[in-house]
């Protein structure tokens, strides 16, 4: 019985001797990925327009990168670039390339001067909530219902109560006292006219699942995450507010085995996370990443 | 180029994914300070962590207050309780964790869920003095209806009962008692403190007499997830794409696993196709793919399905799914409101949506003794077992614990997530019970205020016979066309001269004059309509029916004006008539009258008519206007 039916199969033109192969066990890689994909595909579908928040770091590359995992080697909605006008000069030269090499659809967004912002805040946090206006202008202009955007839970401690899809009310603003249930796969979807959904493809994705990826992947960066002269980026803001770590990883593989023994964390080099206890919040509620 | 060429690390050394483990319980008996112990003491936290949380303490007058690593936000830091859930990496040995950290407190036990859904062990975590309460019961429920199928639980604060054996096997009895009665399987019962760190990473002193496993080597001993790969097939469609002229069919896979060549039932048209290519970018080619991939199948003949149909093996019978448009389910609450039969929602299963209406509530969970009882309606927060309906048939496998079978999550028409309802197995047609199957409205709430700039609602004025509740009803009618505001009046005997000809006026037929006109504004109300009802309504009990009937858009208007004013007044003669008897069971003279305790709006007599109509007036445009 079950042999006919493999010799059928055998017999199909498209078959190829697959009858007895076996489906790849996946490792803890390709589970992220595959729910990675999974999100991206919702967000497809269910929010237009769509756009994805390509900042030139490492964590938007893999993003994009599943983009084209997703839908077969394109991505089919606008990538978004809010330039602060501060970046490395090696960072436009990488957008500039890639923009042409993976065929993106790139929309261009400016934030206004540092001198128009809520000048209560510390000085790193007002370069912050300047992204966020910058932010706030694109998705008012392109009507935008759905941003996807490369946050990570293990980052931030309220970037870890987030959720993948995170809906956005009035004046973009995160309601966190009131999140929506997300379980079993069922994401929000928006119910008022004006509001927009942040998604988080990468939330579950540590900072080692990151480079572990980008190595298997051969997923190209900015040459800045590495050492130069025993110093190297292990996180991407503004040039005026990242400050680079020790470090004599100069390869992928050596950044790897970095992370592996480190024991501070990514941001420790972001000036803004220093400065209060609250700031991270404030700043998120009222629309940063 | 690099972009296409595949290296070699795909063969490196097999890492499994990370368990997820949750931490449930009552709020405050230290769920947050156990996790942050249990990072603390496994030397899990990043350099400056420590500090940071010291600080955090001291800046409010605590002494180190482990909760605070996961409790990041502000108002979960001067409250004192954890508002939302927390997902953070651990390790034991080789082995990968997330610990998630969920809320106590009943209110945000939405948060709970989100947290918990996909865990695959969890710490049920009961103050050994307070014993298990109410949220320790809600909790270990829900844990049973999500389907988490390892449970540790941990006698925290045991501190405060100095590791007593005696007082401690008695709190244990009772908490293997209540899991007992919810089938759940105990995997082990540790005697704890997250304050002390006794029995966390490392056996206490303090409590020689436990021969069990410490936190640390219970979790180390959950085993890895059930694989889904050997079942039949299920690959429901998540989308269609056409990307240079070839379509592809996306998805992840439930469970089974798919090969090229083999042929496919789609959804419950029940149209076959046979898959010509297995896709993916950017990967090793393999013809097959398995449970947990999400992939792309170009399929010949070269078919367009729907978003939701469900993919499964054509000519396997057994493979096949139930197929049925009345289902079970078991159900978990979470609208702030109770649900009730006749209720219309949208049923979403994987990526499929059905349109459903609650048919029956079969039994109810009481939440004191866990025990099945009858009941017209579900509490807010609360479980039940509930029968739903679909429009058409419904493919679907029953939920299992471990696999991601059945997993019915009911949406409103607002898009709110209300309710998580695993699906139990098709319902029978009970005798006697018609096959209906409702089929609500697929325009949003939302559409239709942008259609008519204005919420819908109903507005029912109660009143005795003359109190004036036509008539300012009418009057409200025409001020908020002017307002540009399509109201409705249905009004007592406009309704009795047509809908409800056939009916007199004993309680009986009273009873139903009034369950048909809340019918009908339930109706009005969906189309996005403001409607007004006037009607006398005597009994509380009545009108308390139709607010459940109508549901969160019903609000009570009293117009109250008094018997003498009334019958001073009797515009159509009838407490005259009733006075000499003509009239049997005239309501106010010879049937009660029950005026409403606490209306959402009074309208009192002492006042000008006109008064009335404008209170009245500005109070629907107050609700109706966005
Ligand atoms: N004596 C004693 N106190 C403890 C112990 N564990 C926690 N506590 C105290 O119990 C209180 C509540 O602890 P939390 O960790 O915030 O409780 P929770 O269960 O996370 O609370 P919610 O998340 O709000 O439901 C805090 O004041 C802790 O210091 C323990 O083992 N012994
Ligand atoms: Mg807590």
């Amino acid at each position: 019985m079950t042999q006919t039916r493999i010799l059928s199969r055998e017999q199909s033109t498209t078959g190829t001797a697959s009858s007895l192969a076996q489906p790849r066990i996946m490792d803890d890689l390709d589970q992220l990925e595959a729910q990675s994909i999974f999100i991206l595909r919702e967000a497809y579908r269910k929010l237009k327009p769509l756009s994805l928040l390509w900042s030139l770091g490492k964590d938007s590359n893999v993003m994009v990168w599943l983009a084209r995992k997703a839908f077969m080697g394109r991505v089919p909605f606008p990538v978004m670039h809010v330039d602060t006008e501060k970046k490395f000069p090696e960072m436009y030269a990488f957008r500039d390339e890639y923009t042409k090499k993976w065929d993106l659809d790139l929309l261009l967004g400016y934030c206004p001067p540092v001198e128009e912002i809520d000048p209560s805040l510390p000085p790193a946090a007002r370069s912050a909530a300047r992204k966020t206006a910058g932010l706030a202008a694109m998705i008012d202009k392109h009507k935008l219902r759905g941003v996807i955007a490369g946050i990570r839970r293990d980052e931030q401690a309220t970037r870890a109560k987030e959720r993948v899809f995170s809906p956005r009310g009035a004046g973009h603003r995160w309601d966190v006292r009131n999140q929506p249930p997300e379980f079993w796969d069922q994401y929000a979807t928006p119910y008022e006219d004006g509001m927009h959904i942040r998604v988080h493809p990468l939330l579950s994705w540590r900072e080692i699942d990151i480079w572990r990826y980008i190595e298997r992947e051969g997923i190209p960066l900015v040459d800045l995450y590495f050492a130069k002269d025993g110093k190297r980026y292990r996180s991407l803001g503004d040039q005026d507010i990242t400050n680079p770590i020790e470090s004599n990883a100069s390869t992928v593989a050596e950044v790897i085995a970095e992370l592996e023994t480190s024991r501070t964390s990514e941001r420790a080099g972001r000036a803004m996370d220093h400065e209060s206890e609250d700031v991270f919040e404030r700043l998120r509620v009222a629309g940063y990443l | 180029m690099g972009d296409n060429i595949v290296t070699e690390s795909f063969s490196e050394t097999h890492r499994a994914a990370a368990t997820p483990i949750v931490i449930v319980g009552h709020v405050d008996h230290g769920k947050s300070s156990l996790i942050g112990r249990l990072l603390y003491d496994t030397d899990s936290l990043q350099d400056g962590k420590l500090a940071q949380i010291v600080e955090s303490s001291r800046k409010r007058g605590l002494a180190v207050e482990w909760s605070f690593l996961l409790d990041s936000l502000q108002i979960e830091r001067d409250q004192g309780v954890t508002v939302d859930s927390t997902r953070i990496p651990f390790r034991l040995g080789s082995r990968e964790f997330v610990i998630v950290d969920a809320p106590g407190h009943r209110q945000f036990l939405r948060n709970m869920i989100t947290g918990a859904a996909d865990a695959e062990a969890a710490v049920l975590v009961v103050d050994a003095k307070e014993g298990a309460q109410e949220q320790t019961r809600r909790h270990a429920m829900l844990l049973r209806l999500i389907g988490i199928r390892h449970v540790i639980v941990l006698l925290n604060k045991s501190d405060l009962l100095e590791f007593d054996e005696a007082k401690i096997v008695k709190v244990e009895s009772d908490v293997r008692q209540l899991l007992g009665r919810l089938e759940i399987e105990v995997e082990a019962v540790v005697p704890a403190s997250a304050r002390d760190g006794d029995n966390i990473a490392s056996r206490s002193e303090r409590s020689l007499w436990y021969k069990g496993p410490t936190l640390v080597e219970a979790l180390a001993n959950v085993p890895p997830p059930a694989s889904r790969a050997a079942l039949p097939f299920r690959m429901p469609v998540q989308d269609v794409y056409r990307f240079d002229g070839i379509r592809y069919v996306a998805g992840r896979i439930e469970r089974g696993t798919v090969r090229a060549g083999d042929r496919l039932s789609i959804g419950a048209q029940g149209q076959v196709a046979t898959v010509a290519e297995v896709c993916r970018w950017h990967a090793p080619e393999l013809p097959v793919a398995g449970a947990g991939e999400s992939i792309a199948l170009r399929l010949e003949p070269d078919l367009v399905p729907d978003r939701g149909d469900l993919l499964f093996p054509a000519d396997d019978k057994a493979a096949a799914p139930e197929r049925s448009a009345r289902i079970r389910t078991r159900l978990f609450w979470l609208r702030g409101e109770p649900l009730r039969v006749g209720e219309s929602f949208t049923l979403r299963l994987t990526t499929a949506e059905h349109d459903v209406t609650v048919a029956s509530i079969d039994a109810v969970v009481d939440l004191e003794d866990l025990t099945l009882r009858e009941g017209d309606s579900v509490p807010p927060d609360g479980f039940a077992e509930i029968t739903l309906a679909a429009s058409h048939a419904v493919l679907f496998d029953p939920f299992s614990p471990g696999f991601g079978d059945g997993r019915g999550v009911l949406v409103d028409r607002y898009q709110r997530i209300v309710g998580g309802a695993p699906l139990i197995g098709p319902a029978e047609l009970a005798d006697g019970e018609h096959a209906i199957h409702p089929t609500a409205s697929r325009v949003s709430a939302a559409r239709q205020v942008q259609a008519r700039g204005h919420k819908s609602g109903v507005f029912w004025l109660t009143g005795l016979p003359g109190s004036g509740k036509s008539t300012v009803a009418r009057a409200a009618e025409l001020a908020l066309s002017e307002q540009a505001v399509n109201a409705t009046v249905l009004d007592g005997d406009t309704l009795r001269a047509g809908l409800c000809s056939d009916l007199g006026f004993s309680p009986e037929d009273r009873h139903e004059n009034i369950r048909r006109a809340a019918h009908v504004a339930k109706i009005l109300a969906e189309s996005g309509q403001v409607v007004i009802v006037a009607l006398v309504s005597p009994l509380q009990s009545d009108r308390a029916q139709a607010r459940q009937i109508v549901g969160e858009n019903f609000h009570e208007v009293f117009v109250d004006t008094p018997l003498e004013t009334c019958e001073k007044r009797d515009p159509k003669g009838l407490y005259a008539a009733a006075r000499s008897g003509k009239i049997p069971e005239f309501t106010g003279i010879s049937a009660p009258y029950e005026a409403p305790v606490s209306p959402e709006l009074r309208l009192p007599a002492d006042r000008p008519e006109q008064e009335a109509i404008n209170t009245l007036t500005a109070f629907i445009l107050r609700i109706v206007q966005p």
